[in-house]
């Protein structure tokens, strides 16, 4: 895996290249690009040049910020400043914030660039970026498969070399699964470790921002500039003080392996995975298998809460203060009915359904209410599990980037693609998803590390080892940025 | 037959924070639309709100006042509606674990209406309908709210005016809220139902929603005991409904029935953590609670033994009180002081609103300086009131306007010289008197009065006018 921040950084800190010049070459990568790989959705040139010219006065006074002048993007769902953010969905077509992101906020104190905003499941709503207005993005690695969801077009952006980083949200997987699709680091710090103001909310007990990157030490920079309390956001933390310190020395690491992440896993997905935890075997971590039985029961614990939460943070959307309106209507009422039938996709209408059933009065005890008490149940399982290990590894997904338009034999096979990311939102858990091989038609494999709340150090270290292990190393996508 | 009428309200008062509930933006009425807005109050995407303790703090404080038992941990719960003025299409607000719960008001003949629950929330924005187009106007959204709940202990209009006029002045008095009925911060949801004297069963309720003054409410109440109790002597039944009540045919309407209820989808608001208030806070506050108003008035009445017509109008100003106090401490009699406000200072301010703040120019303690003399004897009620007057009108104390020669009154050889003089000049009056029209003798008086610019002690110079004539 390549730190493509740090050497950037030193690029940018030895005055070798200005940030302005650096822009303009993503700028023309971008350009030329992502015609065919539909990462971005909205380029903010204008926004990246002011962006440079700032960093690169930072820059020269000297001091900077690591982060300082390096192009990156933000998914759609983050709300910047001036700037489209429309959750690649019809209703906020238009819509521009007046208001920055807490994160967007802190990385442009630290000089980034920002070229634009990727590609996404229409409300982060889905596991292959399909269900975009947009339409999908395609996967740098294969072009007729998907990027994984849902912020798939921010993997594309990294492993194309588009953006040095992403940021993406992950509520069910979002940002672990397209980053083991297309072959680049992903990692969804503990909940409550990252500010969520300004992610534009789809399951917000579950939701989390967290980078996409090219390296697990990429990674570690970007999640440092990002994390820490934030007084907008009442369900935030504060985090360790001083930067994250990345150790490679796994001795003693004790690393479970839960059965229920590898019962009827495919075999190739299964096989790379337990190569990979040899490896750290071998460098002296202690493995146990152990069992943690409610992991069975997350799926559908997340489907109900996730949307029970989208069913009211997406009642919003009304058209009469923001975004797309009916054209024509008859009454308030009408305008409402006919702004959300014509505005929102089929997936999220089906979610706002399903959500607004399980709480409704007669189901809230039957769905919600039981969802909420198999979910202390989860997590209490966990917490007893990192009683006696330190981190889990466990495949980030059942199944390698489907191909595009694959709709399976039905919603419920597509929705199992998460089983195995959706326990670590549930729990609300800090895990990276990382590299670890390829499968036959030579589509990369993830696997998961996960740790306890607020140990995302350990997690971030516990991956560096495969990284300076040199665990699984892809070729480079052409047609990108390269050094 | 006759029914017994039962009613509970949910009363919605608006608390005097000086920002929103989940956001720093200014909670003042008025100001130009949509001014005291931001992404959050707005319901923009991605905002998030942040609880505002003072909200939670005063809220405690209308729980404590009302006898209520704190919920410690608690949290709040959304609760899902469509309508235009609800930006986020919900409304956060408190479901099954309400802040306060399990009080009392007492009423001054000693009857409790309970309290149910009090519980945090928000309110909406204000829709303005303007030549065929709806504006809305997002300035009141988010503004924090309590809404208290009683149990059906109220049993009539008068009962029922009572318990809103009590809880204002609670309200008022704990500094949580102006509660002005005019300027919606106090609203009231009014349920009614009807029942045979004398049952124990409680009959169909219905709710006439959204009461903005005392007169109204004891109107709708009267008519909407008439309206259910014809439908019941017919034979008919009450159907369960939400109201609206016509200021100006007096009359209450339908507005909708049991099955068009929504489904509020009430769930635990996910964007704001379980609430821990440490028994501690709780303990700070309650003992930053002042005396409450029934509790002073009795006061007033059975320990201070001050007039009860007199203690009633000046208990309903905690202001007011306050200087009162500030004077007993520094000495006066609570007697003269509170004849003094009541005849003096009160006349001076015009409204409600001006009494309310008692912003008199002087304090309780310069009063009593004045008071003292009266008290003693050194100056008689007359003066008192008249050079209270000048020191309202001035804020000078009571030096600048009696010398030590004032006090000393008047020997009886110059009363009786004066008296002698208002004889002379009056001789019309003097002969009404005669002819026994014994009110004709506040002539003379007038005159004294002027003579000694109020000095002359009135009962001395009666005695005397008496045996001169």
């Amino acid at each position: 895996m390549k730190s493509v921040i740090s050497s950037l950084s030193r690029l940018l800190s030895s005055r070798e290249i200005s940030s302005a010049e650096l822009t303009d070459k993503y700028i023309s990568a971008i350009e030329s690009r992502n015609p065919e790989l539909n990462a971005y959705v909205h380029t903010t040139f204008e926004e990246a040049k002011k962006n440079s010219a700032a960093a690169d006065k930072m820059l020269k006074e000297g001091g900077a910020s690591p982060l300082c002048g390096i192009p990156m993007t933000l998914k759609d769902n983050i709300a910047t400043d001036g700037l489209p953010t429309t959750c690649c969905s019809k209703i906020l077509q238009g819509f521009k914030p007046y208001y920055d992101a807490t994160v967007w906020r802190k990385l442009k104190a630290c000089g980034a660039v920002l070229l634009g905003k990727t590609n996404m499941d229409e409300f982060a709503m889905g596991s292959t970026s399909e269900t975009s207005v947009y339409g999908a993005p395609s996967n740098p690695r294969n072009l007729q498969r998907v990027t994984g969801g849902s912020s798939g077009g921010g993997a594309a952006a990294v492993c194309a070399n588009l953006a040095a980083y992403a940021l993406g949200s992950d509520t069910g997987g979002s940002i672990r699964q397209p980053a083991a699709f297309c072959g680049v680091v992903g990692f969804k710090p503990t909940y409550g470790a990252v500010s969520r103001y300004g992610l534009i909310a789809y399951g917000s007990s579950l939701d989390q921002i967290g980078p996409i990157t090219n390296s697990v030490t990429d990674a570690a920079v970007v999640y440092d500039a990002i994390r820490g309390e934030d007084e907008k956001d009442m369900t935030s933390c504060p985090t360790e003080k001083g930067k994250t310190i990345l150790t490679p020395d796994v001795k003693g690491l004790k690393i479970g392996l839960a059965d229920e992440f590898f019962d009827g896993l495919d075999t190739e997905i299964k096989s790379a995975v337990e190569n990979a935890v040899k490896k750290y075997e071998k460098a002296g971590a202690q493995v146990m298998r152990i069992s943690i039985p409610a992991l069975k029961l997350a799926l559908p614990v997340y489907y109900i809460i996730a949307c029970a939460e989208a069913s009211s943070n997406l009642g919003r959307y009304d058209g009469i203060r923001y975004g797309y309106r009916a054209q024509s209507y008859s009454s308030v009422d009408d305008m409402v009915v006919k702004t959300r039938t014509q505005g929102f996709g089929k997936e999220v209408q089906k979610r706002i359904m399903l959500g607004t059933y399980v709480l409704s009065s007669g189901y809230f005890d039957a769905y919600y209410k039981k969802a909420c008490i198999i979910r202390e149940s989860l997590r209490a399982q966990l917490k007893s599990a990192f009683g006696t290990c330190d981190v889990l590894i466990a495949p980030t997904a059942p199944n390698t980037a489907f191909v595009k338009g694959y709709t399976g034999g039905n919603a419920i096979e597509m929705y199992l693609s998460d089983v195995c990311t959706v326990p670590v939102n549930i729990g609300g858990l800090p895990a990276i998803s990382l590299p670890c091989g390829k499968d036959k038609n030579g589509l990369p494999i993830g696997m998961q590390i996960i740790g306890d709340v607020f140990e995302d150090g350990k997690v971030l270290s516990a991956a560096y080892f495969a990284e300076e292990e040199k665990l699984c190393e892809l070729e480079e996508v052409q047609g990108g940025v390269s050094l | 037959m006759k029914y017994e009428l039962v009613s509970g309200f949910e009363t919605h008062v608006e608390l005097a924070t000086a920002t929103k509930i989940f956001c720093g933006c200014t909670t003042a009425f008025g100001g130009e639309p949509n001014t005291h807005c931001c992404p959050v109050c707005t319901g923009q995407p991605g905002a998030l709100p942040v609880l505002n303790k003072k909200a939670v703090e005063f809220a405690i404080r209308a729980g404590l006042a009302t006898h209520c038992e704190i919920n410690t941990v608690t949290h709040l719960d959304r609760k899902n509606y469509c309508y235009p003025d609800l930006p986020k299409a919900y409304q956060i607000s408190q479901f099954d674990k309400p802040l306060c719960e399990h009080g009392y008001v007492e009423l001054e003949s000693g009857k409790k209406i309970r309290i149910l629950r009090i519980h945090i929330e928000e309110d909406a924005g204000k829709l303005v309908h303007e030549r065929g187009f709806t504006l809305i106007d997002y300035n009141r959204g988010g503004v924090p709210l309590i809404e208290i709940v009683s149990e059906p202990d109220i049993s009539s209009p008068e009962e029922a005016r009572e318990y809103v006029e009590k809880l204002q002045l609670i309200m008022r008095y704990i500094g949580v809220s102006d509660c002005k009925m005019q300027e919606g911060s106090m609203r009231c949801d009014v349920n009614i139902s009807l029942r045979p004297e004398g049952s124990e069963k409680l009959g169909t309720r219905t709710e006439i929603k959204n009461m903005n003054s005392i007169a109204h409410i004891e109107k709708a109440m009267r008519y909407e005991y008439g309206r259910q109790a014809e439908i019941l002597s017919g034979g008919g039944k009450v159907e369960q409904a939400t109201m609206r009540f016509d200021e100006t045919t007096g009359e209450t309407s339908v507005m909708r029935t049991k099955e068009d209820a929504q489904d509020y989808r009430y769930f635990p608001e996910p964007d704001i953590l379980t609430v821990n208030i440490p028994q501690s806070e709780v303990d700070r506050i309650k003992n930053s609670l002042p005396e409450l108003p029934l509790e002073k008035l009795r006061r007033y009445i059975d320990v201070l033994h001050l007039n009860a017509q007199n203690a009633r109008l000046i208990y309903k100003y905690k202001a007011a009180c306050d200087w009162f106090e500030e004077a007993v401490a520094a000495g006066a009699s609570p007697k003269n002081t509170l004849n003094l406000i009541v005849g003096t200072v009160f006349s001076r301010l015009d409204t409600e609103e001006d009494k309310e703040k008692f912003d008199v120019g002087i304090s309780g303690a310069q009063a009593a300086e004045l008071i003292k003399l009266l008290d003693g004897g050194k100056i008689n009620a007359t003066l008192a009131q008249m050079t209270l007057a000048k020191m309202l009108e001035t804020g000078d104390g009571v030096e600048k306007f009696i010398s030590a020669e004032d006090m000393r009154g008047m020997d009886d050889g110059e009363l009786t010289r004066l008296c002698k003089e208002a004889i002379a000049a009056n001789p019309q009056a003097v002969a009404d008197y005669k002819a026994g029209k014994e009110k004709a003798i506040f002539a003379l008086y007038g005159y004294l009065k002027r003579a000694t610019q109020g000095k002359a002690d009135v009962q001395k110079a009666t005695e005397i006018i008496k045996s001169l004539i």
